[in-house]
């Protein structure tokens, strides 16, 4: 295993050459119902039916049929009340769960030869060991919650660790370099990286988690409501280092939130989710100052 | 009735010995894979070597001669009755020379001489699951297993390292077996990790309780888990001998004198240390004797 030293702008180069015109992910009909599912699911379910519970046998259809595509650079914003499927379709990606059915396809240029061969196909039929592959070399999250994304029994270091040791890291003193260098760079004390991160405030817990994100240069961040629960000014930090790094490292992100100025602040592009349906998409600016769905215009109406 | 009449010949009924023996088999085929089994009752308590005992015994023969050691000790409770059992049921040769066995059931320990390939050490084992101090589910640690994902117990090693300076496990130290599975290899001291790569020695380790069998065939790549710059090392012994017999370069058990306080090493295995110490005393004696005749004779 090469530890290599941290260039973000050299995995930058195949962009470049692509012209940024090819999708990094594609997903078509992405479904996830919780419950036993039957083939009326999807007919008694989604905004037009004002649930998402099937009437028939009970299942939650938490995702019906959604097509997203993700391009290199950009920060889709995805919007949406509790229990729309924001999260599900973010656990979805990073592979935290099986998906019912659906597709997702990665851009043969960064599913390189190292990471994994099949090139052309579905990621979601792929083995457990690839998907964990991909998983480690491509997708970095932060979670709402810090003790989903991070091991509170170990230390802050360790947690960076844990996830350059899965990409193949066997270094220690690397290890720590590293770590170092992301809790520099995310605002964090290095003196504190021998502290287990339940002694973090709030604030501090989200940059660790979004050190440990940024730890194996993924090209794809996922930002599961990263603000929520935080006070205004930690919020705002947050925000601001997210931006900084989008800036500066050029990572196609995914910032999930039902804050309508966090969305406003980051997307390019946004989605507007209701009962596990994609119920309007565009720029983000469209979205917020022409909104056509009557559910976004109650969301944009409803902004303090 | 005769004793020997009341039991099948090394206890266990032949289904039962055949069951094991494919198992055996199994993880033999897949070194340092878990197998499985149907761990038989015995009359002896879970978690006093009934895996070994099992393996033992569907293993040995009316030729075999068996070795059992406990901690490398050849007198203790457990070892001795392990022996008086299978003997009981066998009739087979007992012995307390690594050498002349060809059948060694062990408990924490690899006996210091080296052995052959016409050999097979059986270790008793309490807790087969390497992964076991990192994650308390099985269902997580077989899946851990089968993605090969061990990233947690290297989390464990470095975690160790950043808060004492070094790796603190001393036995039980996980080793990876031919590059794919990591083991536990049951609780030996990390003197013997080494005595497990390339050994010419078929090594079955059993855990009764747990009911698993695995193996590691001879000549296997076994390699202990290592950070480029934390390197795995065996304890120290630097400067101490044996008491007994003089020995250096053996894994030594430290004792303090109730009466002089004063601490002393001796040879963890019993065995090698008495065949060490007689051949020695063999030595002076023929010495002694020698210098006796030609005293005797220049007289």
């Amino acid at each position: 295993m090469t530890n290599n030293i941290y260039n973000p702008y050299l995995i930058r180069e195949d962009e470049k050459l692509k012209g940024l015109t090819e999708p990094y992910v594609s997903i078509q009909n992405l479904t996830k119902i919780f419950g036993p599912s039957c083939p009326m699911c999807i007919e008694q379910t989604g905004p037009e039916h004002e649930t998402n519970k099937c009437c028939t046998c009970g299942s939650i259809v938490a995702l019906r049929k959604i097509s997203i595509e993700l391009y290199p650079n950009e920060i889709l914003g995805i919007i949406g009340e509790s229990g729309s499927g924001k999260s599900t379709l973010v656990r979805l990606l990073h592979f935290d769960m099986d998906v019912t059915y659906g597709e997702m396809y990665l851009d043969p240029l960064i599913l390189c030869q190292e990471v994994i061969d099949h090139t052309k196909k579905d990621i979601f039929t792929l083995s457990a060991f690839e998907k964990r592959k991909i998983r480690n070399k491509l997708i970095g999250i932060v979670y709402q919650n810090p003790y989903m994304g991070l091991k509170m029994d170990i230390s802050c270091g360790g947690n960076i660790a844990e996830k350059l040791i899965e990409y193949g890291w066997r270094n220690v003193n690397a290890i720590r370099t590293r770590a170092m260098e992301l809790l520099n760079r995310t605002e964090v004390p290095i003196d504190r990286i021998d502290h287990s991160p339940k002694t973090f405030s709030g604030g501090m817990q989200q940059r660790v988690q979004i050190a440990k994100a940024l730890s194996t240069n993924p090209k794809i961040l996922l930002l599961d409501e990263v603000t929520t629960g935080l006070d205004l000014s930690v919020q705002a930090k947050v925000l601001d280092l997210i931006k900084k790094i989008q800036e500066k490292l050029k990572i196609t992100m995914i910032v999930v939130s039902h804050d309508l100025g966090v969305i406003r602040l980051l997307a390019t592009r946004t989605v507007v989710m209701k009962y596990g349906t994609i119920v309007e998409a565009g720029l983000t600016d469209q979205i917020l100052e022409d909104p056509q769905h009557p559910y976004t215009q109650l969301l944009v109406n409803s902004q303090l | 009735m005769n004793r020997k009449n009341r039991y099948n010949f090394a206890f266990i009924d032949e289904d039962a010995k055949r069951e094991i023996r494919r198992k055996i088999l199994k993880a033999v085929a897949i070194p340092g894979y878990q197998v499985p089994f149907a761990s038989r009752e015995l009359p002896i308590a879970r978690g006093w070597g009934t895996g070994g005992l099992q393996v033992t015994l569907a293993l040995i023969g009316p030729t075999d001669c068996l070795k059992v050691i406990d901690q490398g000790c050849d007198d203790s409770v457990n070892a001795v009755n392990i022996k008086h059992f299978v003997q009981s049921v066998t009739n087979v040769k007992i012995t307390t020379d690594t050498t002349k066995a060809t059948l060694i059931q062990t408990r924490h320990r690899i006996p210091e001489e080296p052995m052959n390939e016409n050999q097979i050490l059986v270790l008793q084992v309490p807790i087969p699951e390497a992964l076991r101090n990192v994650e308390p589910s099985e269902r997580q640690t077989r899946r851990m297993h089968a993605e090969g994902d061990y990233t947690r117990l290297w989390l464990y090693l470095y975690e160790d390292i950043v808060k004492y300076g070094d790796v603190s496990i001393g036995a039980r130290y996980p080793v990876l077996v031919n590059g794919r599975y990591i083991m536990d290899p049951s609780p030996i001291p990390r003197w013997d990790i080494p005595k497990l790569h390339m050994a010419e020695t078929l090594f079955i380790f059993s855990a009764g309780r747990e009911k698993r069998i695995y193996a590691i065939p001879p000549y296997t790549d076994v390699k202990p888990l290592e950070f480029e710059d934390y390197k795995f090392c065996v304890e120290d012994f630097k400067g101490k001998q044996c008491a007994r017999c003089g020995s250096k370069g053996v894994f030594l058990d430290e004792i303090i004198d109730d009466e002089t306080g004063k601490r002393i090493y001796v040879c963890s295995d019993t065995g090698y240390c008495h065949k060490v110490a007689s051949k020695s005393k063999r030595k002076n004696a023929i010495s002694q004797n020698y210098q006796y005749k030609t005293a005797g004779s220049a007289g």
